[in-house]
């Protein structure tokens, strides 16, 4: 069942496009990720989605029915974190989750008795009492995604919910994000991180100035882009005195890079990993690894939209033309 | 009845995050005491407390009303905690209202600061209390969504701070509250006139001395008009600015 369609959505801003007719639809129970650079529209379309923003044109289901002129009707059913924890920095950990309880309409038992249910699935019961000022960014974080749950909303959309963390609290949360997921949880997921993406959406859209340029689940993302298949080995001897005869009994399989101990072996058909590695075992190689090489999201990315992954994550996005060339690796 | 628990939980919490902190409250209490006793200290004459009292008055809704109200609404949009209301499904109407309820409770609990006073120092005998509270809510409805309009028409605290200046201070001496309109030079009056506690201070010079100049219904009827004029360009700039 679809839980959002979006057809069509435009955002201007004084004559300035900011989303230009994006289609996307989110099913009930996936994580759906929107990936793109800094001002590419992730948050604009958030904002149009969850009535912080006038709808320019196009038009906005909620579980098959419009919204477009009346987002407020939809907004119960939504639990939303911006990419700023914007808490009360004055009230303590339970009494933000009972206050946005209460902004949902919440009775006073119930706001209580699910804000306790969520500090302690967020692991914050020992901050429960704390004000939210003396909270780290990642517990502040954290309180956050616990409050745009606080009313079980159909679908949570969070906007760029690791950004500025630390590795160990972006962990966390990546956790957390999992295990909402498993629960059944719909997610509209932001990020500008690939992998991010990558590791936990089942779908995904990647928007660049504006407009979607590539939309699908994450193996049909990379369709198109294994141009070759490619095997690493490394073997426990030297390669070059056996190059000559795995050439010999290889013919269609070229040999790109290798040092002494491995080597990158290409073809343009599949491989069948046993004769390769009977060839190396025979030859007194012993084979330590082999690993078939894929293409990255990452890649995927860069291929499709050219932007340069530094440049994306520093917020400046550019134009690198196509290709591989010029990817700079995280 | 869910719209009245977003309502209340919003009113409760800007009571007690704004409303009923010491500071808040002190101020309430020293801002009228100080403006009773300058003119105390600065007359040449011997002043009557009973025609002061309803300039004090009128002073304390203003002061109290749209200092904490255009600061708080301001931060709040600051630190991005607006949003959630934002958010939050239910109209903007309701929102801004309950938003608005705790600086008007504010501003009444204000005004009668400097009667209590006055209780001690004067006798208060004769006093229409009916017009003098229903002038001392409506000043306070008034005042508060001026605060609510300066509010909206800037993005930083000190803008709100210098714009709310900018209306308060020129009614301090513009209003009657302590200069008769009529001692004010002829070229002056009609700004006297196109500002609300000017009819908010007259109601409550008829009620405590019977000495105001325009007729009651007229100046109940100018500050209503004041008010859901305040509101209604506050909630049409929310919607303009707030809401992109």
């Amino acid at each position: 069942m679809k839980i959002i369609e979006a057809e069509n959505l435009k955002k201007k801003y004084n004559g300035f496009t900011a989303v230009d007719g994006v289609n996307f639809h989110i099913n009930q129970g996936e994580i759906f990720g929107f990936l793109g650079p800094n001002g590419a529209g992730k948050t604009t379309t958030i904002n149009m989605l969850t009535g912080l923003a006038h709808i320019t044109a196009g038009s906005v289901k909620l579980l098959g029915e419009d919204y477009t002129r009346n987002t407020r009707r939809a907004q119960v059913l939504m639990g939303i974190v911006p990419d700023e924890s914007n808490l009360y920095e004055e009230l303590d950990g339970r009494e933000n989750l009972c206050f946005c309880g209460a902004l949902y309409g919440m009775r006073k038992e119930q706001r209580e008795e699910r804000a306790e249910q969520l500090l302690e699935q967020f692991g914050l019961q020992e901050a429960a009492s704390k004000p939210f000022k003396a909270f780290s960014k990642g517990m502040k974080r954290k309180l956050t995604i616990a409050a745009g749950l606080i009313h079980e909303p159909e679908i949570l959309f969070l906007d760029e919910p690791t950004t500025g963390i630390d590795v160990a609290f972006a962990r966390q949360i990546r956790s957390l994000i999992t295990d909402l997921h498993k629960k059944g949880t719909t997610i509209f997921l932001t990020t500008h991180y690939i992998e991010e993406a990558e590791r936990l959406c089942e779908r995904i859209a990647f928007i660049v100035q504006g407009k979607i340029v590539r939309e699908g689940t994450v193996a049909e993302l990379m369709q198109g882009m294994q141009k070759e298949n490619i095997i690493n080995f490394t073997l426990g001897g030297d390669f070059s005195a056996v190059e000559t005869k795995f050439k010999n009994t290889f013919p269609d399989y070229e040999i790109k890079s290798g040092g002494d101990s491995s080597v990158s072996i290409h073809s343009p058909s599949s491989f069948t990993l046993l004769p390769l590695v009977q060839f190396f075992e025979d030859r007194g190689l012993p084979v330590f690894e082999a690993k078939i090489v894929r293409p990255s999201l990452e890649e995927v990315f860069v291929n499709v939209t050219g932007i340069e992954l530094q440049k994306m994550q520093s917020g400046q996005p550019a134009m690198n033309g196509h290709g591989r060339k010029g990817v700079a690796k995280k | 009845m869910k719209t009245w628990i977003a309502f209340s939980s919003i009113l409760m919490k800007d009571m007690r995050s704004y409303y009923l902190k010491p500071p808040n409250i002190s101020w309430g209490l020293i801002f009228p005491v100080a403006w009773t006793l300058m003119f105390f200290l600065r007359s040449p004459v011997a002043v009557e407390v009973r025609d002061l009292l309803p300039g004090v008055m009128a002073l304390s809704i203003l002061f109290g009303t749209t200092s904490m109200l255009a600061v708080t609404i301001t931060f709040e949009r600051k630190s991005r905690s607006f949003e959630r209301l934002l958010l939050a499904p239910i109209s903007l109407n309701l929102l801004m209202l309950a938003k608005t309820s705790g600086a008007i409770m504010f501003g009444i609990i204000n005004a009668f600061v400097p009667v209590v006073f006055a209780a001690f120092l004067t006798n208060l005998v004769g006093i229409n209390w009916l017009m003098v509270l229903a002038s001392v809510i409506l000043i306070a409805i008034t005042s508060t969504f001026l605060g609510l309009f300066i509010a909206v028409s800037v993005s930083q605290v000190f803008e709100a701070q210098t714009f709310s200046n900018f209306f308060r201070f020129p009614m301090l001496f513009l209003c009657g509250l302590f200069i008769p309109l009529s001692d004010l030079p002829a070229f002056i009056r009609p700004v006297s006139y196109a500002l609300p506690l000017t009819y908010g201070a007259d109601i409550l010079k008829t009620a405590v001395s019977q000495n105001g100049v325009i007729a009651v219904p007229l100046s109940f009827l100018a500050l209503l008009a004041f008010s859901i004029f305040l509101f209604a360009y506050s909630i049409y700039n929310v919607n303009r600015k707030w809401i992109l």
